[in-house]
């Protein structure tokens, strides 16, 4: 560092970086419509408010949405080797926009509930005051959700296009702290909710520390951390492997945290109980979704040359995922609880397409994670449907014979439970297919075998619910079905469709998934 | 004096942290012992953009500070919010949701 440089020629060392905006479009148009929505919040009055947000949020998302369509094919690497525009970022953001257009729907739908949505009336007012009671049959709603999780989407967009390692870390915090606040949303149980937001914030931000850790023995291992910066780095240096493998363990706590892969999964059915129903079905398949993107890159760009170390570390991971979430969801009373581990299964599943650690399971993961992105958010959505006077009826007993009395909601359930199974004809069938093959062929093929038992463990559980609604005598408190509204019905067809379509005639998907299925490096 | 011995220090006061983290009851105090987790690691990447020579490691620390600052904010909110409807902030009464 000279410090006698005179400042003009300090600014002519410090070019202005380029920022081709056109490759972050789809960013820019989220995070722009999150922005707006502020504004909305702070301007508009509020009887138009929940219209409006819902209006803005919709057109930031569809607006991402086409700008992915335009930039199809491009590889960019851009914003100073930070941002990596490349066929995998793209079909990650692709899947969290058409994800996060259902969840907004699901976030605004206010027909269940007498007044408002699932969500909160006033968040700051204490659960059983006056001052609530105050609010209820009111149609006041906390709009802020709406912003909240464009931010978090946004967020989604950036983690699986970030090209080093800061901007994966500021990323994964935009992603995660709106979400951290919208858990504690819930109109009904509100204390369930609280709970839900304070364990999800606490244990969040203590693995987001030991991702920082692990950026920070990286940086002292590679002297960057730009993701070909360290690949380079593995490849030239034989010295200090300490660092190397400390910080790659102490990053991949970070990450296994938000796909919620065991050990580090035991926040997964608290927080998904207890979050008001459409959050965690952002949560379940946006977030998931684009950490496995940031995974996925962080594995094969960055630590491609070092797999045979880290290989063997996640097909551990991988067994004890999918063995834990299998066993564990049959053990459970509460449907939604049993999505919780039926989730962290998947993320077994899909790490058996991330070991293979070929061209073929990256392919596989990413057409993975857009069939379970849709069904799970599908049928997370179907539990705001069955009510009775407390709200969402999730226990299971109470689901008995619901296929008597409402044939199309159970029927549609019983679809996306099929497909969560893995059963033929269905886009969970096509997925595990597809990451089960490529895990075989990378020469995994006991990984294979443990992960078709652990798939039999778990439609073990999923069949039962499909009999318990359709050969079970209805109770006779039991729980109605609401008439779905307008915006429910629209997110429920498009994951029902997407599954069946995706499972009789996947090949174009499959196709495109494998288009994509290269990283810019 | 080595470098090396901030490094030390760093890992010793992020392990406090994180030990701080699993044993206190307080959702304040244990909060705090992520704040002190990322100071420890703030303090790992100034020591590495000294032995490395770059000045990466420093703006890096700069994020890490500007990030905790909006963690700080979320999260006193969720445990305000939490200490207002309970009346306690300790970490052993969040215990509706189980099994």
């Amino acid at each position: 560092m000279s410090t006698a440089q005179s400042l003009p020629a300090l600014a002519a060392d410090f070019p202005a970086p380029q920022i081709a905006y056109s490759a972050l479009s789809p960013m820019v148009a989220v995070f722009g419509a999150a922005l707006i929505g502020v504004l909305v919040e702070a301007f508009a009055p509020r009887r138009a408010r929940a219209g409006l947000q819902l209006a803005v949020a919709l057109l930031g998302l569809l607006g991402g949405l086409l700008a992915v369509g335009l930039l199809a094919g491009t590889r960019e690497v851009t914003a100073v080797g930070a941002v990596a525009v490349d066929g995998p970022a793209l079909f990650v953001q692709g899947t969290v926009l058409a994800l996060g257009v259902a969840a907004m729907l699901l976030l605004a739908e206010r027909s269940l509930e007498s007044g408002g949505g699932a969500i909160v009336a006033q968040a700051a007012t204490v659960p059983g005051s006056a001052d609530e009671r105050a609010l209820v049959g009111t149609d006041h709603l906390q709009t802020e959700v709406f912003p909240l999780a464009m931010l978090a989407i946004g967020g989604m967009l950036l983690f699986p296009a970030s090209n080093d390692l800061l901007l994966m870390f500021v990323a994964l915090e935009v992603l995660s702290l709106p979400l951290y606040l919208m858990c504690g949303l819930a109109r009904r149980r509100r204390l369930l909710s609280q709970e839900a937001a304070v364990k999800y914030f606490l244990l969040g931000a203590f693995s987001s520390a030991f991702f920082l850790y692990g950026l920070a023995l990286l940086y002292g291992y590679a002297g960057t951390v730009s993701l070909p910066g360290i690949a380079a780095a593995t490849q030239v240096t034989a010295s200090n492997d300490g660092l190397l493998y400390t910080g790659l363990g102490l990053l991949t706590v970070g990450l296994l945290f938000k796909i919620s892969a065991v050990p580090f999964h035991s926040w997964t059915p608290d927080v998904y109980q207890g979050a008001p129903t459409p959050v965690t079905a952002l949560m379940a398949t946006g977030t998931k979704v684009a950490a496995f993107g940031a995974l996925l890159r962080v594995y094969y760009v960055a630590f491609g040359a070092i797999r045979w170390d880290w290989r063997p570390l996640l097909w551990v991971i991988a067994i004890a995922t999918m063995a834990v979430g299998a066993l564990l969801a049959i053990t459970q009373r509460d449907v939604k609880r049993m999505l919780a581990y039926s989730s962290v299964a998947h993320a077994g599943f899909i790490l058996t397409g991330v070991v293979a650690a070929t061209r073929a399971g990256l392919a596989g993961s990413l057409f993975y994670l857009l069939a379970y992105g849709f069904t799970t958010l599908a049928a997370f959505g179907i539990l705001t449907l069955v009510r009775d006077a407390d709200g969402e009826a999730t226990d299971l007993s109470s689901w008995a014979g619901l296929g008597r009395r409402s044939p199309m909601v159970a029927g549609a359930f019983a679809i996306l439970l099929l497909a969560l199974a893995g059963i033929p004809l269905t886009s969970g069938f096509t997925g595990k297919f597809a990451v089960f093959s490529a895990a075989a062929d990378a020469g995994a093929a006991g990984l294979v075998v443990v992960a078709v038992v652990c798939s039999a463990i778990a439609a073990f559980f999923y069949v039962r619910v499909i009999v318990l609604m359709f050969f079970n005598e209805p109770a006779a408190d039991g729980p109605t079905v609401a008439i779905p509204g307008a915006f429910t019905s629209a997110a429920l067809a498009l994951g029902v469709a997407v599954t069946v379509v995706l499972g009789v005639f996947p090949s174009p998907l499959l196709k495109l998934a494998d288009q994509a299925a290269l990283f810019i490096r | 004096m080595s470098p090396a011995y901030y490094l030390y220090l760093s890992a010793i006061l992020f392990t406090v942290g994180a030990a701080g983290f699993l044993l206190r009851r307080n959702a304040v105090v244990v909060f705090m012992c992520v704040e002190l987790m990322l100071n420890a690691v703030n303090l790992t990447l100034v020591t590495f953009a000294r032995i490395n020579g770059t000045l990466d490691g420093q703006i890096i620390a700069f994020f890490v500070m500007v990030v905790a600052a909006a963690e700080v904010v979320v999260g006193l909110a969720i445990i305000v919010t939490i200490f207002r409807t309970r009346q306690s902030a300790s970490v052993d009464d969040v215990n509706l949701l189980k099994y």
